[in-house]
């Protein structure tokens, strides 16, 4: 090893900006009142909270009462799937998800079928990741409450037709929830345009803290509260703010709509640059998800490598010094052939070789060229040790 | 105190929250906020599923001097209307329970 570090796991979660880091300082020092008591300082740390609300509304396109604070991605997709089905629960029993989902929706949606006996309909997904909208309208009863599409795929980066789903599940009265936690900050998200009842998503993959996230609410849509407490974010989320961690989503939020655009161009250059500069190498690897671009996003590089695990070529790559991924950091380490890629048809050996690269503000040209200098010694060295 | 139901068919409200499923004391913070963002003449109607509404929401009415229009409990919610009378002045305590909540 040469001493260097490149991260390239955007997808797992992102640094923490500078600027983000100082918007929180205050926070974690003499500005430490509960927003919810009575006098002057709590006042002056309540409208930072509100000010934050407004930056992160802003970034969605939502209306800051929308907005509902929270711990992150997995509360918000436990509580918009279990909050929306169970204020509907006399109307129905019956939910639709698909197979690109996190876990956080997917344990949630079993969450349901184990103790309030819902049946769960899982949509598949096709050979580049994508959900046939089609299929959504097949699977929809005259039970069905709300229905479920990710936005984007961490693993495989494919973006799905959100606003067109949205329309079919309006059409046939049914809530519709999206979890934009890998889409969030890195494309533009706009709540009003997909026509969305609920939207996950989370500071820590757009530059903010870890530990905070919201979910969207569209105004007048029932929800269950899943955590119970004061008045705090409307009665919807009981608990003290985490005002820290919310001041920095608000400015993370604010500079990834202030940069977005630039960021985009930048993403898909280095994007661009792996996917030819692995295409070309001489290691048998394949680009997974699609290769419409437009259609991808624009951090987001994968690829399945034939006959190497994918643990091992993050292990190997971790000893040059470069951190990527193996598709989902909560299933990797369990060994499994990633769920995703099985959905998607890949045979189950194939699967365990899934390899994720996910660039970030912070990389540069020089670090993807590392990349293309360490890979193939990476692959080429792991298939020599490895039995047939 | 007596109650009075209607018709939501019938009513018109200028507002509308909805706070089904959230509990006490959500029902009089939102209607204390939505009396002070309406116009006098202002029709309110709050969404509730919270039982305590039903003594709660009267008595704030009475109270403040705003008027209970009526509930409409025909579906698995409480719908109260309510028309502003008088400007809007500091009443909420910092919780509800000098009211008849249960909560």
């Amino acid at each position: 090893m040469n001493g260097r570090k490149l991260y390239l796991d955007h997808a797992a979660t992102t640094p923490v900006l500078d600027e983000v880091v100082a918007e929180m300082e205050p926070y974690l020092k003499e500005r430490f009142h509960n927003p919810s008591a009575g006098y002057e300082n709590a006042y002056e740390v309540k409208d930072a909270l509100e000010r934050a609300r407004e930056k992160v509304a802003q970034l969605i396109n939502a209306n800051s009462e929308e907005i509902v604070f929270n711990s992150g991605g997995t509360e918000g997709n436990n509580s918009a799937i279990v909050g929306l089905a169970l204020a509907n629960i006399e109307k129905g029993r019956h939910i639709v998800i698909t197979r690109a989902e996190h876990h956080s929706v997917f344990n949630a949606a079993r969450f349901l079928q184990n103790f309030f006996d819902f049946v769960i309909n899982f949509v598949p997904i096709d050979n580049e990741g994508f959900v046939d909208p089609a299929d959504i309208e097949k699977a929809i009863n005259e039970e069905t409450t709300v229905v479920s599409t990710i936005h984007s795929n961490y693993e495989v980066g494919s973006i799905q037709p959100i606003d067109e789903i949205s329309k079919i599940a309006h059409e046939k009265g049914v809530l519709f929830h999206t979890d934009a936690v890998a889409s969030a900050g890195q494309i533009d998200i706009d709540v009003k345009r997909l026509d969305v009842d609920a939207l996950t998503f989370s500071a820590h993959t757009l530059y903010g803290p870890k530990g905070t996230g919201a979910l969207y609410l569209k105004e007048n849509v029932d929800f269950v509260p899943l955590i119970y407490g004061g008045i705090q974010e409307e009665g919807r989320r009981g608990g003290t703010e985490n005002l820290p961690g919310i001041v920095g989503f608000g400015k993370a939020c604010e500079l990834a709509k202030r940069d977005m655009d630039t960021r985009i161009e930048y993403y898909k250059r280095l994007r661009n640059m792996m996917v030819e500069g692995i295409g070309g190498l001489d290691i048998n690897v394949r680009l997974t998800g699609t290769y419409n671009f437009a259609k991808r996003l624009p951090n987001h590089a994968s690829f399945v490598v034939e006959g190497v695990h994918g643990e091992a070529v993050v292990e190997m790559l971790d000893s040059y010094g470069i951190e990527m991924n193996t598709g989902s950091v909560c299933v990797s380490k369990a060994f499994l052939s990633s769920p995703i890629l099985l959905s998607m048809g890949y045979n189950k050996e194939l699967a365990q070789g899934s390899v994720v690269f996910t660039v970030g503000i912070d990389n540069k040209i020089e670090d993807i060229e590392y990349l293309l200098e360490v890979l193939p010694k990476t692959i080429k060295g792991l298939r020599a040790i490895l039995p047939e | 105190m007596k109650m009075i139901f209607v018709d939501r068919k019938q009513m018109n409200p200028d507002i509308r929250v909805n706070i089904a499923f959230r509990m006490c004391p959500m029902h009089l913070l939102k209607l204390d906020e939505s009396i002070k963002k309406a116009k006098i003449g202002d029709v309110i109607e709050i969404v509730t599923t919270y039982d305590g509404s039903l003594d709660d929401i009267p008595a704030w009415c009475e109270r403040t001097g705003n008027q209970f229009l009526g509930l409409d409990s025909s579906d698995d919610k409480y719908h109260f209307f309510v028309e502003k009378k008088n400007e809007w002045k500091k009443t909420i305590p910092g919780s509800c329970c000098n009211y008849a909540c249960s909560g």
